[in-house]
């Protein structure tokens, strides 16, 4: 019993990394891009599973969210957008699928001499950062009575927290440019998704609305020939 | 726990399928998707080391990937969408006005 308990991780890898693989063959093997999508999704979670194995839970939790709630969601959002079915039922695999074949095994053999199990030693060092905050709680000094010390509180499994303080300490300017990355590709995305209003459109379109496009097109007009 | 080298194998694997699915699909939505695969493989391997190594910074850059990640699944959706109105097409061979 015992030995299967210390066994049982490393079956959990082997039963969650198989999946993933799968599904990923899947995903890249699959006609409709919708089936694509969901093959997609369960690799994420399996991906996620697999963070929750390393101490990494902050991270799965965030893999969940951003990748299975969000990223998945745009995606199908798009794939029903555009309407698949009337595409022209024609050949899914690109005109130089062999080559792509060909650099695939290539890279695979390049990933199999330098990284099998094996090669890397593993080290015993102390894994407690990753789930350890340190605190300094004020308190009565026990030294110079009527001064303030310091007392360290160390509090463990608290792995979300040691990103904060890392992300909010360390990595407070990459943080900042993060958000401003997101800024720019939030307005990327709606100027590029905007779309131009067809004939009918203008004609059904309430007349405050006409009123605002006219003026945008006389503006643009201006400024051109400005 | 299983050693470094096969969480490094299995995250070599997921990349190396995505990258294959870059190369030989024609679907541009499918090409995004691989392209999230291998960003995921990538993610995986830094897990794995700041799990080895005992210190943060894996993690950190982890969360970074994965907002990079975000805003370029965003951003790629939003011109696949443009591509689609301009040549009602998503096909990656067809669009090669710039002779690419």
């Amino acid at each position: 019993m015992d030995q299967l308990t210390a066994s049982m991780p490393l079956i959990v890898f082997v039963m969650i990394g198989t999946v993933a693989v799968a599904s990923s063959i899947l995903v890249v093997a699959m006609r409709n891009p919708v089936h694509s999508a969901l093959f997609l999704l369960l690799t994420f979670l399996c991906v996620a599973v697999l963070f929750v194995m390393q101490k990494a839970e902050f991270v799965g939790a965030v893999q969940v969210l951003v990748y299975a709630g969000g990223i998945m969601v745009l995606f199908l959002f798009v794939v029903m957008l555009i309407n698949v079915r009337h595409l022209p039922d024609e050949r899914v695999l690109s005109n130089f699928w062999k080559g792509g074949f060909l650099v695939g095994l290539a890279v695979f053999v390049l990933f199999i001499t330098m990284v099998r199990p094996g090669v890397y030693h593993d080290e015993r060092v102390n894994k407690s950062r990753l789930s350890t905050v340190v605190d300094r709680v004020p308190q009565n000094s026990t030294k110079h009575p009527g001064r303030i010390g310091h007392r360290k509180v160390t509090r463990r499994n608290v792995n979300s927290e040691a990103i904060a303080n890392a992300l909010y300490n360390d990595y407070l300017v990459p943080f900042e440019v993060a958000s401003l990355f997101l800024l720019v590709a939030m307005i990327g995305a709606i100027v590029i998704g905007k779309r131009e209003l067809s004939a009918i459109e203008e004609e059904t379109m309430p007349d405050y609305m006409l009123e605002r496009v006219e003026t945008e097109k006389r503006v643009k007009k201006e400024s051109m020939s400005a | 726990m299983p050693e470094i080298g096969a969480w490094l194998m299995l995250s070599g694997t997921l990349f190396t399928v995505g990258l294959v699915g870059v190369i030989i699909r024609r679907n541009m939505i499918t090409v995004l998707m691989c392209i999230e695969l291998m960003l995921n493989a990538v993610n995986i391997n830094l897990v794995a080391f700041s799990h080895r190594l005992g210190s943060l910074e894996g993690q950190v850059f982890t969360i970074f990937i994965i907002t990079v990640a975000a805003g370029e699944a965003a951003v790629g959706l939003a011109i696949i969408i443009q591509l689609y109105r301009l040549r009602s097409t998503i096909n990656v061979d067809e669009a090669r006005e710039l002779n690419g």
